[in-house]
């Protein structure tokens, strides 16, 4: 038995012993919205984010993650208002399947974090180990860099 | 007439679903007693099955079926052949196996370690055969055979098209300029995010229940119905979000496994793939394409001779339709007096090639369109000017026999080159030299035409359009509710559209969501529906109001007196007052493909292009894209952003076929079965500069005047970057990929940790 906290809410989750964070996640506590694509730590698609870093869920074993705070697609803005990165998405087609889109927008999440004013070629190289197949990933792009616009907007206001 | 919902650039309507991670995928599902299901698979291409012992795997403590080929003895309660354009495939392997990754046995248990587990136990014995790798060479009559019991097939070849038009020999005499080439294309694979996935069970009433990814689900139950030998009604295919499909996941894939497994167990059962069985499980046909084609002077095409050689793999699939379809279409979007085409679909101990965006067009394309560019260079012509001057036009027939329409090619070719100012001479000094080169494709969408859909008025108010067309990225559900919503006279805000996935319990017939077909067909089955529900409701509201229907006016959601605008109901009213007196539902019927409809060869042509500017380093062969430019003739654009997401979405494959991708086999081993090994364009391999240009040239039969696209900008992609390749270097690259394998960035630097 392992605690784990997620999303701000604490878990005592039951998992084996080589069990990975993004089985927990999925198959124990049915937070499916963080996506299993390759299974080896390639495409992105099960990104979390554990302590404010972007991780690969299907890598990390869950035992790992004890103690730290782990972020997932469910905890961005919950049933709540759209976060920024989010309505950025939509407004910009920077999905289409949906499939990669969790992930990236974890990600996209963790670089904005670091660096709340990045460059295409920014985003580009922070973003290059998550894959979209459906996208040209130039939508993606555009939607990080309006929501980089739009955060700090709101922060300048704040 | 202006459109109020057609043509504007709403947002999807599973998008905010998305965004959140709450929309559910196959993979996502769960059923109570539900059990994991892992498969045993061939290590070597081509053997033949001397032993399968599965008796010590059945006995594992957690495993609840085992399914082999003695699940399937003659006269049995399954019949074990399924295929899609021929029995060609079994559910397991009967007597020999054809790939590495041939389904050999499968296992279903409490946890997929202990089914993995139990997938060692099975004692295997292969006797190997000599294996068939080239196609070319497979057709030989020595070659060894790799089936001897279907009549279809002979030395290998399970398909051959030919296309004839004119005398080919005359043509050639009569040309100026002769260019012949062989062009190599390699196996790919579609790279869909989520694993081809499957769960299964058998519910209480003996009905089989199936939910999948798939893009065909009464293709999946018609085949799932021969298969259990029971009638397609007592059979139930549901589809959630697909996280990708491009093709792949056309007709049984895992389901016909997961239902076995299913059968024999008495329990749920899930297969999800890993990410190495799904490479071997469909991949895009390798081809080798001849070429011969013959001009004036001038630049007038005189004659075209074309053989294609397609890579099929160990089984049919959709080959023939894939070779048969790129054959037809060999002569490009032009007019050329003698033709000779002949396409082969051919055998070989690879995994089977199916559909893949563009369809056997973008081998063929990457032929023709290189053919274009050469003859402008050697006649010293102008590249566009070439093609526009070759040109099949409006109304004029194409050598199948039917007729262009819809085709905006000399607008889109125009754009194009002016995109990327084609011919400037700036080509960059020293190590780097600039390219630009531009091609165009052409392909047709005469796939199986029938759709049907239904339009519901709720009582709460608001719509639910059922619809079969399966919702997989392309935007399906926001297309139909719009189409819906202009036809029934609504806005899309304010009026909720409630969606629907397919359901074959519940969403009528629908042939499949494939070759860009559902904008057009069930476009059209909704729009019919559509009216059909609001003449009701006109219908209904008249005689509420004691008027002629003749004298109602729709607008905006309501119904009104034509000139007396404030006589009338909202369709909200009318809803509440027809439920208040009826029990019956409210719907309007659609159907698109009948006898009229199907009058006409073809219900529409594919219209794409791509222009590319590149830099190219001479030292180390790397190729950066500048700018790409994609286009298509969209007929009219339902929704602007959904058709430029999949014009852009489909050039960027087709960046992938042309600079990074290959499926590579050994021995017939695949080496390369992973992502970490199989290079998919990342964001480093895309330009910045990526306009799509969308050309709108009404489809006179489409639903307002739309048509599909989205296959219609990766078959040109691979020929425009050779064109601007040999723009830069003066090579012709005869080949996807390979020239340049190796030396293509695509960093894979992740910032993640583990
Ligand atoms: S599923 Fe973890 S990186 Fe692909
Ligand atoms: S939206 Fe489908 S993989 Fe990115």
């Amino acid at each position: 038995m392992i605690t784990l906290n997620i999303n701000g809410t604490t878990h005592q989750v039951d998992v084996k012993p080589l069990e990975t964070l993004l089985a927990a996640l999925r198959d124990r506590l049915n937070l499916t919205g963080t996506k299993d694509g390759c299974g080896e730590g390639v495409c992105g698609a099960c990104t979390v984010l554990v302590d404010g870093h972007p991780v690969s869920s299907c890598l990390l074993l869950a035992a790992y993650a004890e103690g730290k705070t782990i972020t997932t697609i469910e905890g961005v803005s919950g049933d709540g208002k759209l976060h920024p990165l989010q309505k950025a998405f939509l407004d910009n087609g920077a999905f289409q399947c949906g499939y990669c889109t969790p992930g990236m927008i974890l990600m996209a999440k963790a670089l904005l974090e670091q660096n709340p004013r990045p460059s295409a070629a920014d985003i580009r190289e922070f973003m290059a180990g998550n894959i979209c197949r459906c996208t040209s990933y130039v939508e993606i792009v555009r939607a990080v860099k309006q929501a980089s616009r739009g955060l700090r907007n709101a922060a300048k206001r704040s | 007439m202006g459109f109020q919902t057609v043509g504007k650039s709403i947002w999807r309507l599973d998008g905010e679903k998305k965004v959140r991670g709450q929309a559910l995928y196959t993979i996502d599902l769960k059923k109570e007693g539900m059990l994991h299901g892992r498969i045993l698979r061939s290590p070597v291409p081509h053997a033949r099955l001397v032993r399968v012992d599965t008796s010590e795997a059945a006995r594992l403590a957690g495993v609840h079926a085992v399914l082999s080929r003695d699940d399937f003895p003659e006269g049995g309660p399954l019949s074990p052949f399924f295929g899609r354009r021929m029995k060609d495939k079994t559910v397991v392997a009967l007597d020999k196996v054809r790939h590495v990754g041939d389904v050999v046995a499968a296992v279903a248990a409490v946890d997929v370690e202990t089914a993995d587990q139990a997938l060692r136990l099975i004692e295997v014995e292969y006797d190997e055969l000599p294996l068939v790798s080239d196609p070319v060479a497979a057709i030989e009559a020595e070659s060894p055979q790799l089936f001897d019991h279907l009549p279809e097939i002979k030395n290998n070849i399970c398909h051959h098209t030919t296309l004839k038009q004119g005398d080919i020999d005359k043509g050639f005499e009569e040309s100026d300029i002769i260019l012949e080439d062989t062009f190599r294309t390699p196996v790919a694979q579609h790279c869909h995010l989520e694993p081809h996935m499957a769960l299964a069970w058998f519910d209480e009433s003996g009905r089989l229940i199936v939910h999948t990814g798939t893009q065909t689900p009464y293709g999946v139950r018609k085949s799932l119905a021969e298969i259990f030998r029971m009638p397609e009604e007592q059979i139930r295919v549901v589809v959630p979000y697909v996280g990708g499909a491009y093709g792949a996941k056309s007709h049984l894939k895992v389901e016909h496994l997961a239902a076995a497994l299913a059968w024999k167990a008495k329990r749920p059962v899930r297969i999800q793939l890993r990410r190495e069985e799904v490479f071997l499980t469909v991949t895009k046909h390798a081809s080798v394409v001849r070429m011969k084609t013959g001009a004036k002077k001038d630049g007038t095409l005189m004659a075209r001779k074309a053989e294609l050689y397609y890579d099929t793999g160990a089984f049919a699939e959709n080959g023939p339709n894939v070779v048969h379809k790129a054959t037809l279409t060999s002569t490009g979007p032009y007019r050329i007096p003698h033709i000779q085409a002949d396409g082969f679909c051919i055998l070989t101990n690879k995994p089977s090639a199916g559909a893949f965006r563009g369809y056997g067009v973008p081998q063929v394309a990457l032929a023709y369109e290189t053919h274009m560019d050469a003859l402008a260079e050697r006649l010293g012509l102008d590249p566009v000017e070439v093609r526009i001057g070759n040109l099949l036009r409006e109304g004029d027939r194409h050598p199948t026999g039917a007729t262009m329409h819809s085709v905006g090619y000399e607008e889109l070719l125009r754009k194009l080159g002016a995109a990327i100012q084609l011919g400037a001479r700036r080509k960059g000094r020293g190590k780097r030299r600039r390219g630009r080169g531009i091609a165009c494709m052409i392909k047709a969408s005469n796939t199986e035409t029938q759709s049907e859909a239904k339009v519901q008025a709720n009582r709460d108010g608001t719509f639910t359009v059922l619809s079969a067309s399966v919702e997989m990225g392309q935007g399906a559900e926001t297309v139909m509710a719009q189409i819906a919503a202009e036809e029934l006279g609504v806005r899309m805000k304010g009026v909720t559209f409630v969606p629907q996935r397919p359901d074959t319990d519940l969403t009528p017939f629908d042939a499949m969501t494939t070759a860009s077909r559902s904008t057009f067909c069930m476009g059209n089955a909704v729009r019919r529906a559509a009216k059909n529900l609001r003449d009701r409701l006109v219908e209904f509201a008249a005689d509420l109001m004691e008027i002629s229907p003749q004298d109602l006016r729709v607008d905006n959601g309501r119904i009104f007196a034509a000139g007396a605008e404030s006589k009338g109901f909202t369709y909200k009213e009318v809803a509440a007052r027809y439920f208040a007196r009826n029990q019956e539902e409210l719907i309007g019927k659609g159907f698109y493909g009948d006898e009229e409809d199907q009058k006409t060869v073809l219900p529409f042509w594919l219209v794409g292009g791509c222009a590319v500017e590149l830099e190219v380093d001479t030292e180390t062969g790397a190729v950066k894209l500048r700018k790409l430019v994609a286009g298509s003739d969209a007929g009219k654009a339902i929704n602007p952003r959904l058709c430029e997401g999949q014009v852009r979405g489909d050039a960027t494959i087709g960046i992938g076929q042309a600079l990074l991708e290959e499926l590579q086999f050994v021995d017939g081993q695949p080496v390369n079965a992973s992502f970490l090994h199989y290079t998919l364009p990342s964001f480093q391999d895309v330009p910045d500069d990526f306009p799509v240009i969308l050309v709108e040239q009404p489809h006179k039969d489409g639903p307002f005047g739309a048509k599909g696209l989205a296959e219609s900008a990766l078959p040109a992609v691979p020929a425009a970057i050779a064109n601007a390749l040999h723009d830069a270097l003066g090579v012709r690259i005869k080949r996807d990929q390979g020239a340049f394998k190796g030396s293509n960035s695509s960093s894979r630097f992740t910032s993640r940790t583990t």
